[in-house]
Protein backbone atom coordinates (compact mmCIF):
# COMPACT_ATOMS: atom_id res chain seq x y z
CA UNK A 1 0.00 0.00 0.00
CA UNK A 2 2.67 2.17 1.22
CA UNK A 3 5.05 1.49 -2.45
CA UNK A 4 1.69 2.18 -3.99
CA UNK A 5 1.42 5.32 -2.86
CA UNK A 6 4.85 6.22 -3.08
CA UNK A 7 4.74 5.64 -6.72
CA UNK A 8 1.21 6.95 -7.73
CA UNK A 9 0.78 9.27 -4.61
CA UNK A 10 1.82 12.45 -6.39
CA UNK A 11 0.36 11.74 -9.26
CA UNK A 12 -3.19 10.79 -8.01
CA UNK A 13 -3.23 13.83 -6.08
CA UNK A 14 -2.84 15.78 -9.17
CA UNK A 15 -5.31 13.62 -11.21
CA UNK A 16 -7.62 14.03 -8.43
CA UNK A 17 -7.16 17.90 -8.84
CA UNK A 18 -7.38 18.81 -12.49
CA UNK A 19 -10.39 16.00 -12.62
CA UNK A 20 -12.21 18.64 -9.62
CA UNK A 21 -11.55 21.33 -12.07
CA UNK A 22 -12.72 19.90 -14.83
CA UNK A 23 -15.63 18.82 -12.94
CA UNK A 24 -16.06 22.34 -11.12
CA UNK A 25 -15.42 24.50 -14.59
CA UNK A 26 -17.85 22.24 -16.98
CA UNK A 27 -20.84 22.04 -14.17
CA UNK A 28 -20.82 25.70 -13.36
CA UNK A 29 -20.69 26.54 -16.98
CA UNK A 30 -23.59 23.90 -17.47
CA UNK A 31 -25.33 25.04 -14.58
CA UNK A 32 -25.44 28.59 -16.15
CA UNK A 33 -26.65 27.45 -19.58
CA UNK A 34 -28.83 25.08 -18.39
CA UNK A 35 -30.63 27.42 -16.34
CA UNK A 36 -30.70 29.91 -19.12
CA UNK A 37 -31.94 27.70 -21.65
CA UNK A 38 -34.36 26.03 -19.05
CA UNK A 39 -36.10 29.73 -18.85
CA UNK A 40 -36.37 30.47 -22.02
CA UNK A 41 -37.61 27.32 -23.34
CA UNK A 42 -40.22 27.74 -20.17
CA UNK A 43 -41.35 30.70 -21.61
CA UNK A 44 -42.47 29.08 -25.22
CA UNK A 45 -43.64 25.85 -23.73
CA UNK A 46 -45.26 25.22 -27.18
CA UNK A 47 -41.65 24.78 -28.38
CA UNK A 48 -40.18 22.67 -25.85
CA UNK A 49 -42.39 19.50 -27.71
CA UNK A 50 -39.62 20.17 -30.69
CA UNK A 51 -36.82 20.93 -28.81
CA UNK A 52 -36.75 18.83 -25.93
CA UNK A 53 -36.84 15.60 -28.07
CA UNK A 54 -33.99 16.77 -29.74
CA UNK A 55 -32.11 17.69 -27.11
CA UNK A 56 -32.84 14.31 -25.43
CA UNK A 57 -31.57 12.48 -29.17
CA UNK A 58 -28.41 14.88 -28.67
CA UNK A 59 -27.96 13.70 -24.78
CA UNK A 60 -27.81 9.87 -26.11
CA UNK A 61 -24.39 10.71 -28.39
CA UNK A 62 -21.53 8.96 -26.50
CA UNK A 63 -19.65 11.42 -24.58
CA UNK A 64 -16.68 9.67 -26.27
CA UNK A 65 -17.61 10.25 -29.76
CA UNK A 66 -18.48 13.96 -28.74
CA UNK A 67 -15.38 14.58 -27.31
CA UNK A 68 -13.59 12.55 -30.02
CA UNK A 69 -15.73 14.99 -32.09
CA UNK A 70 -14.57 18.16 -30.73
CA UNK A 71 -11.08 17.29 -30.39
CA UNK A 72 -10.84 16.78 -33.95
CA UNK A 73 -12.14 20.43 -34.33
CA UNK A 74 -10.18 21.95 -31.62
CA UNK A 75 -7.44 20.05 -30.89
CA UNK A 76 -5.81 18.78 -27.55
CA UNK A 77 -6.82 21.86 -25.50
CA UNK A 78 -8.78 21.73 -22.47
CA UNK A 79 -11.32 23.30 -24.01
CA UNK A 80 -12.15 20.48 -25.85
CA UNK A 81 -12.82 18.61 -22.61
CA UNK A 82 -14.66 21.53 -20.76
CA UNK A 83 -17.14 22.20 -23.81
CA UNK A 84 -17.94 18.70 -24.10
CA UNK A 85 -18.48 18.30 -20.56
CA UNK A 86 -20.26 21.75 -20.26
CA UNK A 87 -22.86 20.53 -22.82
CA UNK A 88 -23.76 17.54 -21.36
CA UNK A 89 -23.54 18.89 -17.65
CA UNK A 90 -25.84 21.40 -19.41
CA UNK A 91 -28.82 19.00 -20.22
CA UNK A 92 -30.07 17.89 -16.92
CA UNK A 93 -30.23 21.15 -15.63
CA UNK A 94 -31.88 22.53 -18.60
CA UNK A 95 -34.53 20.02 -18.24
CA UNK A 96 -35.30 19.84 -14.65
CA UNK A 97 -35.33 24.10 -15.05
CA UNK A 98 -37.93 23.66 -17.72
CA UNK A 99 -40.40 21.12 -15.48
CA UNK A 100 -39.38 22.98 -12.14
CA UNK A 101 -40.63 26.38 -13.57
CA UNK A 102 -43.92 24.44 -15.51
CA UNK A 103 -44.63 22.59 -12.46
CA UNK A 104 -45.32 25.48 -10.18
CA UNK A 105 -48.92 26.21 -9.29
CA UNK A 106 -51.04 28.36 -11.37
CA UNK A 107 -52.24 30.12 -8.82
CA UNK A 108 -48.82 31.13 -7.62
CA UNK A 109 -48.06 32.97 -11.23
CA UNK A 110 -51.53 34.02 -11.21
CA UNK A 111 -51.65 36.10 -8.08
CA UNK A 112 -47.91 37.25 -8.68
CA UNK A 113 -49.32 38.45 -11.94
CA UNK A 114 -52.90 39.66 -10.22
CA UNK A 115 -50.48 41.39 -7.72
CA UNK A 116 -48.69 43.50 -10.28
CA UNK A 117 -45.64 41.75 -11.07
CA UNK A 118 -43.51 41.90 -14.40
CA UNK A 119 -43.22 39.12 -15.80
CA UNK A 120 -39.52 39.15 -15.08
CA UNK A 121 -40.34 39.29 -11.55
CA UNK A 122 -43.09 36.35 -11.61
CA UNK A 123 -39.70 34.65 -12.70
CA UNK A 124 -37.45 35.88 -10.08
CA UNK A 125 -39.40 35.94 -7.34
CA UNK A 126 -41.99 33.55 -7.69
CA UNK A 127 -41.13 30.58 -10.23
CA UNK A 128 -37.79 30.09 -9.51
CA UNK A 129 -37.54 30.04 -5.92
CA UNK A 130 -40.39 27.71 -6.23
CA UNK A 131 -38.51 25.32 -8.88
CA UNK A 132 -35.29 25.94 -6.92
CA UNK A 133 -35.77 22.38 -5.33
CA UNK A 134 -36.44 20.84 -9.01
CA UNK A 135 -33.43 22.97 -10.12
CA UNK A 136 -31.11 21.79 -7.55
CA UNK A 137 -31.46 18.31 -7.99
CA UNK A 138 -31.22 18.66 -11.88
CA UNK A 139 -27.54 19.84 -10.44
CA UNK A 140 -26.79 17.21 -8.55
CA UNK A 141 -27.27 14.89 -11.73
CA UNK A 142 -25.21 16.91 -13.57
CA UNK A 143 -22.72 16.75 -11.32
CA UNK A 144 -22.18 13.71 -10.48
CA UNK A 145 -22.51 12.22 -13.93
CA UNK A 146 -19.84 15.02 -15.27
CA UNK A 147 -17.25 13.48 -12.36
CA UNK A 148 -17.23 10.10 -14.35
CA UNK A 149 -17.51 11.68 -17.50
CA UNK A 150 -14.21 13.41 -17.30
CA UNK A 151 -12.72 10.21 -17.07
CA UNK A 152 -12.73 10.63 -20.76
CA UNK A 153 -10.51 13.65 -20.81
CA UNK A 154 -7.46 11.48 -20.50
CA UNK A 155 -8.72 10.17 -23.62
CA UNK A 156 -7.45 12.98 -25.30
CA UNK A 157 -4.55 13.05 -23.25
CA UNK A 158 -5.85 15.56 -20.98
CA UNK A 159 -5.25 14.02 -17.59
CA UNK A 160 -7.58 13.33 -14.91
CA UNK A 161 -8.04 10.21 -13.07
CA UNK A 162 -9.46 8.62 -16.40
CA UNK A 163 -5.17 8.43 -16.88
CA UNK A 164 -5.66 5.72 -14.07
CA UNK A 165 -7.97 4.11 -15.56
CA UNK A 166 -7.33 3.77 -18.91
CA UNK A 167 -3.59 2.70 -18.15
CA UNK A 168 -5.02 -0.03 -16.09
CA UNK A 169 -7.14 -1.25 -18.84
CA UNK A 170 -4.68 -1.35 -21.30
CA UNK A 171 -1.84 -3.03 -19.10
CA UNK A 172 -5.00 -5.23 -17.60
CA UNK A 173 -3.71 -3.93 -13.86
CA UNK A 174 -6.75 -3.88 -11.74
CA UNK A 175 -4.79 -1.69 -9.30
CA UNK A 176 -4.64 1.32 -11.45
CA UNK A 177 -8.30 0.74 -12.40
CA UNK A 178 -9.44 0.86 -8.81
CA UNK A 179 -6.61 3.79 -8.56
CA UNK A 180 -8.89 5.63 -10.88
CA UNK A 181 -12.10 4.46 -10.27
CA UNK A 182 -12.40 5.15 -6.00
CA UNK A 183 -11.20 7.86 -6.03
CA UNK A 184 -14.04 9.10 -8.96
CA UNK A 185 -16.35 7.54 -6.52
CA UNK A 186 -15.55 9.37 -3.41
CA UNK A 187 -15.62 12.52 -5.65
CA UNK A 188 -19.06 12.18 -7.07
CA UNK A 189 -20.69 11.23 -3.34
CA UNK A 190 -18.39 14.85 -2.08
CA UNK A 191 -20.33 16.22 -4.64
CA UNK A 192 -23.77 15.20 -3.95
CA UNK A 193 -23.29 15.73 0.01
CA UNK A 194 -22.66 19.45 -0.65
CA UNK A 195 -25.00 19.63 -3.25
CA UNK A 196 -27.40 18.67 -1.33
CA UNK A 197 -26.15 20.86 1.95
CA UNK A 198 -26.84 23.78 -0.83
CA UNK A 199 -30.45 22.01 -1.43
CA UNK A 200 -31.11 22.52 1.91
CA UNK A 201 -29.72 26.17 2.54
CA UNK A 202 -31.56 27.26 -0.38
CA UNK A 203 -34.95 25.86 0.05
CA UNK A 204 -37.30 28.52 1.79
CA UNK A 205 -38.05 27.20 5.26
CA UNK A 206 -41.71 27.83 4.02
CA UNK A 207 -41.27 25.13 0.78
CA UNK A 208 -39.64 22.51 3.12
CA UNK A 209 -42.93 20.50 3.95
CA UNK A 210 -43.62 20.33 0.68
CA UNK A 211 -42.72 17.23 -1.29
CA UNK A 212 -40.27 17.96 -2.94
CA UNK A 213 -40.06 16.39 -6.82
CA UNK B 1 -66.43 54.39 -10.76
CA UNK B 2 -65.56 51.43 -13.24
CA UNK B 3 -67.79 51.43 -16.35
CA UNK B 4 -68.30 48.79 -19.12
CA UNK B 5 -69.10 49.47 -22.35
CA UNK B 6 -70.01 46.88 -24.95
CA UNK B 7 -67.49 44.63 -23.91
CA UNK B 8 -66.94 41.54 -25.88
CA UNK B 9 -64.86 38.66 -25.55
CA UNK B 10 -64.76 34.93 -26.72
CA UNK B 11 -62.56 32.43 -27.01
CA UNK B 12 -61.77 30.78 -30.62
CA UNK B 13 -65.94 30.67 -31.92
CA UNK B 14 -67.07 30.93 -28.42
CA UNK B 15 -68.54 34.15 -26.99
CA UNK B 16 -67.67 34.26 -23.84
CA UNK B 17 -69.13 38.27 -23.19
CA UNK B 18 -71.82 39.67 -25.24
CA UNK B 19 -71.57 43.08 -25.19
CA UNK B 20 -71.42 44.39 -21.18
CA UNK B 21 -72.68 47.43 -20.01
CA UNK B 22 -72.80 48.47 -16.52
CA UNK B 23 -71.25 50.84 -14.25
CA UNK B 24 -70.08 50.35 -10.64
CA UNK B 25 -70.19 52.70 -8.17
CA UNK B 26 -67.33 53.81 -5.59
CA UNK B 27 -67.52 52.19 -2.51
CA UNK B 28 -69.93 49.56 -3.52
CA UNK B 29 -69.78 46.17 -2.78
CA UNK B 30 -70.91 44.18 -6.12
CA UNK B 31 -70.88 40.57 -6.55
CA UNK B 32 -70.68 38.62 -9.95
CA UNK B 33 -72.85 35.31 -9.39
CA UNK B 34 -74.34 33.53 -12.31
CA UNK B 35 -73.79 29.87 -13.42
CA UNK B 36 -70.48 28.44 -14.05
CA UNK B 37 -69.42 29.37 -17.39
CA UNK B 38 -71.75 32.58 -17.12
CA UNK B 39 -68.85 34.77 -18.15
CA UNK B 40 -68.46 36.03 -14.26
CA UNK B 41 -64.90 35.14 -13.84
CA UNK B 42 -63.74 36.51 -17.16
CA UNK B 43 -65.60 39.70 -16.43
CA UNK B 44 -63.67 40.01 -13.36
CA UNK B 45 -60.08 39.58 -14.83
CA UNK B 46 -60.84 41.94 -17.51
CA UNK B 47 -60.88 44.62 -14.77
CA UNK B 48 -57.23 44.04 -13.88
CA UNK B 49 -56.54 42.96 -17.60
CA UNK B 50 -55.83 39.50 -16.81
CA UNK B 51 -58.30 39.00 -19.48
CA UNK B 52 -58.35 41.44 -22.30
CA UNK B 53 -61.67 41.65 -23.75
CA UNK B 54 -62.05 41.80 -28.00
CA UNK B 55 -63.73 45.09 -28.24
CA UNK B 56 -65.31 47.62 -26.23
CA UNK B 57 -63.79 49.64 -23.48
CA UNK B 58 -63.58 49.22 -19.43
CA UNK B 59 -63.18 52.98 -17.87
CA UNK B 60 -61.80 53.52 -13.93
CA UNK B 61 -62.41 56.89 -13.20
CA UNK B 62 -63.21 57.66 -16.87
CA UNK B 63 -59.74 56.61 -17.96
CA UNK B 64 -59.58 54.18 -20.39
CA UNK B 65 -58.03 51.17 -18.85
CA UNK B 66 -56.28 49.74 -21.74
CA UNK B 67 -54.43 52.96 -22.21
CA UNK B 68 -52.99 52.05 -18.63
CA UNK B 69 -50.05 49.96 -18.47
CA UNK B 70 -51.11 46.98 -17.14
CA UNK B 71 -48.85 45.62 -14.48
CA UNK B 72 -49.62 49.41 -12.98
CA UNK B 73 -52.79 48.68 -13.03
CA UNK B 74 -52.67 45.37 -11.19
CA UNK B 75 -50.61 47.41 -8.50
CA UNK B 76 -53.39 49.57 -7.85
CA UNK B 77 -55.94 46.91 -7.39
CA UNK B 78 -56.57 44.48 -4.96
CA UNK B 79 -56.38 40.33 -6.27
CA UNK B 80 -58.12 37.59 -4.04
CA UNK B 81 -57.94 34.24 -5.55
CA UNK B 82 -59.67 31.52 -4.65
CA UNK B 83 -56.47 29.33 -4.48
CA UNK B 84 -55.57 32.02 -2.02
CA UNK B 85 -51.60 31.76 -3.67
CA UNK B 86 -50.30 33.06 -1.27
CA UNK B 87 -46.39 32.57 -1.98
CA UNK B 88 -44.68 29.92 -0.34
CA UNK B 89 -41.72 31.01 -0.18
CA UNK B 90 -42.42 34.14 1.29
CA UNK B 91 -43.41 35.16 5.47
CA UNK B 92 -46.64 36.07 5.98
CA UNK B 93 -44.87 39.83 6.34
CA UNK B 94 -43.25 39.42 2.78
CA UNK B 95 -46.72 38.22 1.74
CA UNK B 96 -48.55 41.13 2.51
CA UNK B 97 -45.82 43.64 1.36
CA UNK B 98 -45.40 42.23 -2.17
CA UNK B 99 -47.38 45.08 -3.88
CA UNK B 100 -46.37 47.46 -1.38
CA UNK B 101 -42.71 46.17 -2.15
CA UNK B 102 -43.43 46.24 -6.07
CA UNK B 103 -44.36 50.01 -5.76
CA UNK B 104 -41.02 50.77 -3.83
CA UNK B 105 -42.63 51.74 -0.65
CA UNK B 106 -39.99 52.05 2.27
CA UNK B 107 -38.74 49.41 4.19
CA UNK B 108 -40.39 51.40 7.77
CA UNK B 109 -43.67 51.84 5.36
CA UNK B 110 -43.66 47.93 4.74
CA UNK B 111 -42.95 46.98 7.99
CA UNK B 112 -45.54 49.80 9.56
CA UNK B 113 -48.10 48.29 6.81
CA UNK B 114 -47.79 44.85 7.93
CA UNK B 115 -48.61 45.47 11.34
CA UNK B 116 -51.87 47.65 10.63
CA UNK B 117 -53.37 44.51 8.36
CA UNK B 118 -52.65 42.01 10.84
CA UNK B 119 -53.37 44.23 13.56
CA UNK B 120 -57.36 44.58 11.74
CA UNK B 121 -57.39 40.55 11.62
CA UNK B 122 -55.97 39.94 15.25
CA UNK B 123 -52.60 37.68 13.70
CA UNK B 124 -49.51 40.02 14.98
CA UNK B 125 -48.18 37.03 16.00
CA UNK B 126 -47.88 35.33 12.80
CA UNK B 127 -46.07 37.87 11.15
CA UNK B 128 -43.08 35.69 10.65
CA UNK B 129 -44.71 32.25 9.75
CA UNK B 130 -45.15 30.87 5.92
CA UNK B 131 -48.56 30.26 5.04
CA UNK B 132 -48.07 26.00 4.90
CA UNK B 133 -48.02 26.92 8.95
CA UNK B 134 -51.25 28.37 8.74
CA UNK B 135 -54.84 27.61 8.59
CA UNK B 136 -56.94 27.79 5.59
CA UNK B 137 -59.35 30.30 7.06
CA UNK B 138 -55.86 32.26 8.45
CA UNK B 139 -54.42 31.82 4.52
CA UNK B 140 -57.03 33.74 2.67
CA UNK B 141 -56.98 36.37 5.53
CA UNK B 142 -53.68 36.89 4.48
CA UNK B 143 -54.70 36.66 1.42
CA UNK B 144 -57.42 39.35 1.91
CA UNK B 145 -54.61 41.53 3.26
CA UNK B 146 -52.33 41.53 0.61
CA UNK B 147 -54.97 42.59 -1.20
CA UNK B 148 -55.56 45.60 0.22
CA UNK B 149 -51.82 46.14 1.66
CA UNK B 150 -51.02 49.28 -1.07
CA UNK B 151 -54.53 51.22 -0.35
CA UNK B 152 -55.96 49.89 -3.58
CA UNK B 153 -59.42 51.52 -3.98
CA UNK B 154 -60.58 48.79 -6.00
CA UNK B 155 -60.36 45.35 -5.18
CA UNK B 156 -61.15 42.16 -7.22
CA UNK B 157 -62.04 39.11 -5.62
CA UNK B 158 -62.20 35.86 -7.38
CA UNK B 159 -64.73 33.13 -5.10
CA UNK B 160 -62.31 33.99 -2.22
CA UNK B 161 -63.86 31.88 0.14
CA UNK B 162 -65.19 28.89 -2.03
CA UNK B 163 -62.70 26.31 -0.49
CA UNK B 164 -63.16 27.32 3.37
CA UNK B 165 -65.03 25.36 5.55
CA UNK B 166 -68.59 26.88 6.33
CA UNK B 167 -67.84 28.60 9.24
CA UNK B 168 -64.64 29.72 8.01
CA UNK B 169 -66.62 30.99 5.05
CA UNK B 170 -68.86 32.95 7.61
CA UNK B 171 -66.74 34.38 9.39
CA UNK B 172 -64.13 35.59 6.83
CA UNK B 173 -67.38 37.39 4.94
CA UNK B 174 -67.94 39.40 8.03
CA UNK B 175 -64.35 40.37 8.73
CA UNK B 176 -64.58 40.84 4.95
CA UNK B 177 -67.54 43.01 4.73
CA UNK B 178 -66.64 45.26 7.78
CA UNK B 179 -63.20 46.01 5.88
CA UNK B 180 -64.85 47.40 2.74
CA UNK B 181 -67.38 49.20 5.17
CA UNK B 182 -64.55 50.89 6.94
CA UNK B 183 -61.92 51.05 4.12
CA UNK B 184 -64.75 51.97 2.47
CA UNK B 185 -63.40 50.21 -1.32
CA UNK B 186 -64.80 49.11 -3.96
CA UNK B 187 -65.35 45.67 -3.87
CA UNK B 188 -65.91 43.48 -7.50
CA UNK B 189 -66.46 39.75 -6.03
CA UNK B 190 -67.53 36.77 -8.04
CA UNK B 191 -69.31 33.89 -6.74
CA UNK B 192 -72.09 31.15 -6.97
CA UNK B 193 -73.02 31.07 -3.55
CA UNK B 194 -76.63 33.22 -3.50
CA UNK B 195 -76.26 33.18 0.22
CA UNK B 196 -72.99 34.83 0.11
CA UNK B 197 -74.02 37.14 -2.81
CA UNK B 198 -77.27 38.37 -0.65
CA UNK B 199 -75.21 38.95 2.45
CA UNK B 200 -72.32 40.91 1.51
CA UNK B 201 -73.68 42.73 -2.06
CA UNK B 202 -74.63 46.33 -2.77
CA UNK B 203 -75.24 45.28 -5.96
CA UNK B 204 -75.90 42.23 -7.28
CA UNK B 205 -75.30 41.62 -11.27
CA UNK B 206 -76.72 37.72 -12.19
CA UNK B 207 -74.95 37.04 -15.14
CA UNK B 208 -75.86 33.89 -17.72
CA UNK B 209 -74.29 33.00 -20.90
CA UNK B 210 -72.25 36.25 -21.58
CA UNK B 211 -74.94 38.78 -20.64
CA UNK B 212 -76.49 40.58 -17.61
CA UNK B 213 -79.45 39.32 -16.63
CA UNK B 214 -80.25 41.45 -13.51
CA UNK B 215 -78.32 44.00 -11.90
CA UNK B 216 -79.97 45.08 -9.01
CA UNK B 217 -79.45 45.27 -5.04
CA UNK B 218 -80.31 42.07 -3.29
CA UNK B 219 -83.68 43.20 -2.13
CA UNK B 220 -85.10 43.88 -5.35
CA UNK B 221 -83.54 40.81 -6.80
CA UNK B 222 -85.71 38.73 -4.13
CA UNK B 223 -88.64 40.51 -5.02
CA UNK B 224 -88.96 40.97 -8.66
CA UNK B 225 -86.11 38.14 -9.95
CA UNK B 226 -85.54 38.38 -13.48
CA UNK B 227 -85.98 35.07 -14.81
CA UNK B 228 -86.69 31.85 -13.80
CA UNK B 229 -83.12 30.97 -13.45
CA UNK B 230 -82.48 34.15 -10.87
CA UNK B 231 -85.86 32.59 -8.87
CA UNK B 232 -83.89 29.24 -8.98
CA UNK B 233 -80.95 30.26 -7.67
CA UNK B 234 -82.19 32.47 -5.04
CA UNK B 235 -84.13 29.32 -4.17
CA UNK B 236 -83.78 28.47 -0.63
CA UNK B 237 -82.78 32.30 -0.07
CA UNK B 238 -86.48 33.50 -0.17
CA UNK B 239 -87.58 33.09 2.93
CA UNK B 240 -84.53 35.13 4.48
CA UNK B 241 -86.40 38.57 2.95
CA UNK B 242 -89.18 39.79 4.89
CA UNK B 243 -92.10 37.40 4.07
CA UNK B 244 -94.56 39.61 2.21
CA UNK B 245 -96.57 40.92 4.99
CA UNK B 246 -99.75 42.28 3.38
CA UNK B 247 -102.78 40.61 4.09
CA UNK B 248 -103.42 40.49 0.27
CA UNK B 249 -100.59 38.29 -0.41
CA UNK B 250 -102.29 35.58 1.52
CA UNK B 251 -106.07 35.80 0.64
CA UNK B 252 -108.20 33.69 -1.71
CA UNK B 253 -109.47 35.75 -4.46
CA UNK B 254 -111.81 33.67 -5.82
CA UNK B 255 -114.91 33.85 -3.53
CA UNK B 256 -118.50 33.57 -3.63
CA UNK B 257 -120.30 36.55 -3.27
CA UNK B 258 -124.25 37.10 -3.74
CA UNK B 259 -125.79 40.47 -3.73
CA UNK B 260 -127.88 41.38 -1.58
CA UNK B 261 -131.28 41.30 -3.20
CA UNK B 262 -131.05 37.24 -4.49
CA UNK B 263 -133.54 34.67 -2.99
CA UNK B 264 -133.23 32.59 -0.37
CA UNK B 265 -133.25 29.33 -2.65
CA UNK B 266 -130.82 30.78 -4.67
CA UNK B 267 -128.27 31.45 -2.05
CA UNK B 268 -128.55 28.06 -0.40
CA UNK B 269 -128.50 26.69 -3.60
CA UNK B 270 -124.96 28.46 -4.41
CA UNK B 271 -123.51 27.80 -0.69
CA UNK B 272 -124.30 23.44 -1.35
CA UNK B 273 -122.70 23.82 -5.19
CA UNK B 274 -119.74 26.07 -3.66
CA UNK B 275 -119.42 23.77 -0.48
CA UNK B 276 -119.90 26.49 1.83
CA UNK B 277 -121.74 27.24 5.10
CA UNK B 278 -121.88 31.39 4.39
CA UNK B 279 -121.62 33.53 1.71
CA UNK B 280 -120.55 37.21 1.03
CA UNK B 281 -123.28 39.47 0.35
CA UNK B 282 -123.25 42.76 -1.41
CA UNK B 283 -124.95 45.27 -1.94
CA UNK B 284 -126.57 47.10 -5.51
CA UNK B 285 -122.77 49.11 -6.51
CA UNK B 286 -120.94 45.55 -5.41
CA UNK B 287 -119.94 47.22 -1.97
CA UNK B 288 -119.57 44.61 1.06
CA UNK B 289 -122.73 43.88 3.30
CA UNK B 290 -121.98 41.11 5.43
CA UNK B 291 -122.78 37.58 5.36
CA UNK B 292 -125.42 34.99 5.56
CA UNK B 293 -125.11 31.59 6.99
CA UNK B 294 -126.71 28.52 6.29
CA UNK B 295 -128.03 28.39 9.26
CA UNK B 296 -129.78 31.55 9.40
CA UNK B 297 -131.26 31.00 6.40
CA UNK B 298 -132.71 27.33 7.50
CA UNK B 299 -133.84 29.14 10.51
CA UNK B 300 -135.64 32.18 8.96
CA UNK B 301 -135.48 31.88 5.43
CA UNK B 302 -138.73 30.00 4.80
CA UNK B 303 -140.92 33.15 4.88
CA UNK B 304 -138.41 35.76 3.26
CA UNK B 305 -138.09 36.80 -0.54
CA UNK B 306 -134.97 37.67 -0.20
CA UNK B 307 -131.79 37.26 2.12
CA UNK B 308 -131.46 41.28 3.30
CA UNK B 309 -132.81 40.73 6.60
CA UNK B 310 -130.32 37.72 7.16
CA UNK B 311 -127.53 39.89 6.91
CA UNK B 312 -125.16 39.41 9.76
CA UNK B 313 -121.95 42.17 10.16
CA UNK B 314 -120.18 39.21 12.22
CA UNK B 315 -116.90 38.80 9.98
CA UNK B 316 -113.98 40.61 10.69
CA UNK B 317 -112.66 42.72 8.24
CA UNK B 318 -109.47 43.77 7.19
CA UNK B 319 -108.22 46.41 4.18
CA UNK B 320 -105.86 45.86 1.65
CA UNK B 321 -102.71 47.00 2.83
CA UNK B 322 -103.28 45.78 5.99
CA UNK B 323 -101.08 43.80 8.11
CA UNK B 324 -101.71 40.20 7.39
CA UNK B 325 -100.92 39.24 11.31
CA UNK B 326 -103.27 41.32 12.27
CA UNK B 327 -105.51 38.88 10.44
CA UNK B 328 -103.64 35.71 11.41
CA UNK B 329 -103.73 36.62 15.23
CA UNK B 330 -107.32 37.10 14.92
CA UNK B 331 -108.17 33.67 12.86
CA UNK B 332 -105.87 31.60 15.30
CA UNK B 333 -107.42 33.13 18.26
CA UNK B 334 -110.83 33.24 17.79
CA UNK B 335 -111.59 30.01 15.85
CA UNK B 336 -113.21 32.02 13.47
CA UNK B 337 -112.83 30.78 10.01
CA UNK B 338 -112.03 33.76 7.87
CA UNK B 339 -111.42 37.27 7.43
CA UNK B 340 -112.98 39.48 4.43
CA UNK B 341 -110.23 41.27 2.72
CA UNK B 342 -111.94 45.04 1.21
CA UNK B 343 -110.63 47.07 -1.37
CA UNK B 344 -110.84 50.69 -0.55
CA UNK B 345 -114.05 50.78 -2.32
CA UNK B 346 -115.78 48.67 0.00
CA UNK B 347 -115.80 46.02 -2.87
CA UNK B 348 -114.38 42.67 -1.71
CA UNK B 349 -111.02 41.57 -2.44
CA UNK B 350 -111.07 38.04 -1.06
CA UNK B 351 -110.38 36.56 2.25
CA UNK B 352 -108.16 35.14 4.38
CA UNK B 353 -108.11 31.45 5.97
CA UNK B 354 -106.63 29.57 8.17
CA UNK B 355 -105.41 28.05 5.20
CA UNK B 356 -103.61 31.07 4.26
CA UNK B 357 -101.44 31.06 7.72
CA UNK B 358 -100.92 27.32 6.94
CA UNK B 359 -99.27 28.82 3.70
CA UNK B 360 -97.38 31.44 5.06
CA UNK B 361 -95.91 29.39 7.83
CA UNK B 362 -94.89 26.88 5.88
CA UNK B 363 -93.27 29.15 3.13
CA UNK B 364 -91.35 31.08 5.74
CA UNK B 365 -90.08 27.36 7.38
CA UNK B 366 -89.46 25.15 3.95
CA UNK B 367 -89.16 28.40 1.41
CA UNK B 368 -90.23 29.03 -1.80
CA UNK B 369 -91.43 25.74 -3.15
CA UNK B 370 -91.51 26.66 -6.74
Amino acid sequence: MKELFDTYGALLIRAVGIHTVYVLISVVIGFILGLLFGILLSRVPRWSGIILPIVSVFQTIPGLAFIGLLFLWLGMVPATVIIALSIYAMFPVMKNTYTGILGVDKKYTEAARGCGMSPVQTLIRVELPLALPTIIAGLRMAAIYTVSWTVLASMIGLGGLGDFVYQGTSSNNNTLILLGAIPAAILAILIGALIDLLQKKVTPRGLKKEVRR
Amino acid sequence: MIEFKHVNKSYGKTPILKDLNFTIGDGQFVILIGPSGCGKTTTLKTINRLIEPDSGTICIDGKDIHTTDKVQLRRHIGYVIQQIGLFPNMTVAQNICVVPKLLKYSKARCDEIVHEMLHMVGMEQHADKYPSELSGGQQQRIGVLRALAASPPIVLMDEPFGALDPMTRETLQDEVKSLQQKLNKTIVFVTHDMGEALKLADVIIFMEGGRIVQMASPEEMLEHPATDLVRSFLGKHSPETPVPSKVESFMRTNVISVKKNRGIRECAERMARGNVDTLLVTDESGRYAGVVSIGDIRHWGRDLANIEPLIRQTARTARVGDDAKESFDYLLDSGANYVVVLNDDDTIAGIVTKTSVARSVADSLWGDAK
